[in-house]
């Protein structure tokens, strides 16, 4: 669960990337972020992943007040989060399965475990036949793919994905897509931050539209998705 | 506990996985590090070398009792007694010192047997040697030996107590400034080997920057991060320091029968002895130690500007 309130962040520059923001996500939902560049997607995405901490207000992950969360703990967070970024951050000189390897590694697991778990992410998101490959060697859905491997192969409650989409052509975006909606049937929260609403129309999910850092207030009843919030018209 | 020590099996695989990646920057590492280590070492068993040595040279550190003319058998027999119970002092197992008697008899007949001194002698009237005591101490300190000397002064009927002080207080100075250039030596090259490792953290740090910072994204504790650097800084340091241990032995080796050779010219017996087992542990421990250092001041420099970067 996420809970934010009165969520806020500004930057030294005087720039106020979040303002005032309070919601709710429960277990299981799934969550597309949206708005224009620069709304405050991505900052709120580093706020739920405690890479950034707020200025004021709280927020909530799994119980845990990311702004009071001492240092040493945010990694055991992390472990907690299935972390998907938008230039992915593939390691080129692994393969595919030792980029998988790597969250295994961190928590310990033993090796012949953690290629079993490894393989098995792999295989979810149909990469199993490139265990072997390097990822310059993938296209861009491949990649992302991988991606997304990694970053459920621990087994994580929530999943953040920070422009999934992007750069991709229909059948990978939908190939991607496919993945988000089935891990959120068995139950992970999945939070998408993207400005593309055309392709994630299909996957249904409880909108929250950004616009200069503030929460525009949801639509009733809920707005065609694929289209833009009358408040975010120019 | 099991998924500990599969991160340290894992760290300690990754730091040798680095080692052999790139075996001629490990090579040098290894060559500057070793030679580094070297220096200290050899001057360190040169000077325990030349300790031996000066301790088996003979007479050198010998103190010398002569009684008066006018002293009695009984007298003598008397500074015996005191030196028989300084000998056994606590412990007869290893006496604190060994000493013989010679009395004036034998050593006019041993001046006598010299080359034209049996002619000089028969002239004399009476025997001008007293009766001495020739005593080797088992500490070879400066100080105490000239305490031993002063104490062996106030007995009753030794007129005269030889000891080569200077000498040995010469060679005291020697060895204390032999011990105090190593230490400065040592220090030096230790600096040397701390900063070696520093650099070769810091370059890889700086290589793997964006695995680094993945890690740190998606859970990856400090410990875990620092981990194989770790490793890596004192294997390197570790195989540095074997490194110098094969070197100084190859200098041992070499040197072995020349030197023997131009101790026997001079009539002496030597043999040049190499580090012990606990000197070669010690070497390759500290080495090991100082190479975890240096990575443990990279990873504080250098990881810290990796993070906020």
């Amino acid at each position: 669960m996420i809970v934010a309130n009165a969520l806020s962040k500004r930057y030294a520059e005087g720039l106020i990337a979040l303002d005032q923001l309070s919601f709710c996500i429960e277990p299981g939902e799934l969550v597309l972020l949206t708005g224009h560049s620069g709304a405050g997607k991505s900052t709120l995405f580093r706020l739920i992943a405690a890479i950034e901490r707020p200025t004021s207000g709280s927020i909530l992950v799994n119980g845990q007040n990311l702004g009071a969360l001492k240092a040493h703990a945010i990694p055991y967070l992390r472990r907690q989060l299935g972390l998907i970024f938008q230039d992915q951050k593939l390691l080129f000189d692994r393969s595919v399965l030792d980029n998988v390897l790597l969250p295994l590694a961190i928590t310990g697991l033993p090796l012949k475990e953690a290629k079993r778990r490894a393989r098995a992410a792999l295989d979810k998101v149909g990469l199993l036949a490139r265990e072997k490959a390097q990822p310059i060697a993938l296209s861009g859905g491949e990649q992302q793919r991988l991606a997304i491997a990694r970053a459920v192969v621990n087994r994580p409650a929530i999943l953040l994905a920070d422009e999934p989409t992007a750069n991709l052509d229909s059948d990978s975006a939908a190939q991607i897509l496919e993945i988000f909606r089935a891990f959120h049937q068995v139950g992970v929260s999945v939070v998408i931050a993207s400005h593309d609403t055309q392709w994630i129309s299909h996957l249904k999910p409880r909108l929250f539209h950004l616009k200069q850092g503030k929460l525009l207030p949801p639509l009733d009843p809920a707005p065609a998705l694929g289209s833009t919030h009358p408040d975010q018209k120019q | 506990m099991i998924s500990w020590l599969a991160q340290h099996r894992n760290a300690l695989f990754d730091a040798l996985g680095r080692l052999r990646k790139s075996p001629l920057n490990t090579l040098l590492s290894l060559l500057v590090i070793g030679i580094s280590l070297t220096l200290p070492s050899a001057a360190w068993l040169l000077l325990d070398n030349v300790r031996s040595l000066a301790q088996g040279a003979a007479n050198v550190q010998q103190i010398s009792l002569f009684m008066s003319l006018d002293a009695s058998r009984q007298d003598s027999e008397a500074v015996a007694q005191r030196l028989r119970q300084l000998s056994q002092g606590q412990n007869h197992e290893s006496p604190n010192l060994r000493w013989r008697f010679v009395p004036r008899a034998d050593a006019l007949a041993d001046l006598k047997a010299g080359p034209g001194m049996a002619e000089i002698i028969s002239s004399l009237p009476q025997n001008p040697l007293p009766d001495a005591f020739i005593v080797d101490p088992v500490e070879h300190d400066a100080a105490a030996l000239s305490a031993l000397a002063e104490q062996f002064a106030q007995w009753p009927k030794v007129a005269h107590v030889q000891l080569d002080s200077a000498w040995v207080k010469r060679l005291d100075a020697f060895l204390r400034l032999g011990k105090n250039l190593i230490v400065l030596l040592s220090v030096l090259f230790a600096s040397g080997l701390i900063a070696i490792t520093f650099n070769t953290i810091r370059l890889q740090i700086f290589a793997q920057s964006a695995e680094i910072e993945l890690a740190q994204l998606i859970g990856a504790s400090s410990a875990f991060l620092q981990r194989p650097f770790h490793y890596f800084g004192a294997l390197q340091g570790a195989l540095g320091g074997l490194f110098a241990a094969l070197l100084v032995a190859v200098g041992q080796h070499l040197l072995t029968p020349p030197v023997a050779e131009l101790v026997t010219l001079y009539g002496g017996q030597f043999v040049l002895h190499g580090l012990s087992w606990s000197e070669h542990a010690i070497l390759i421990a500290s080495a090991s130690a100082l190479g975890w250092l240096g990575a443990q001041l990279s990873l504080l420099i250098h990881l810290q500007q990796n993070k906020s970067a």
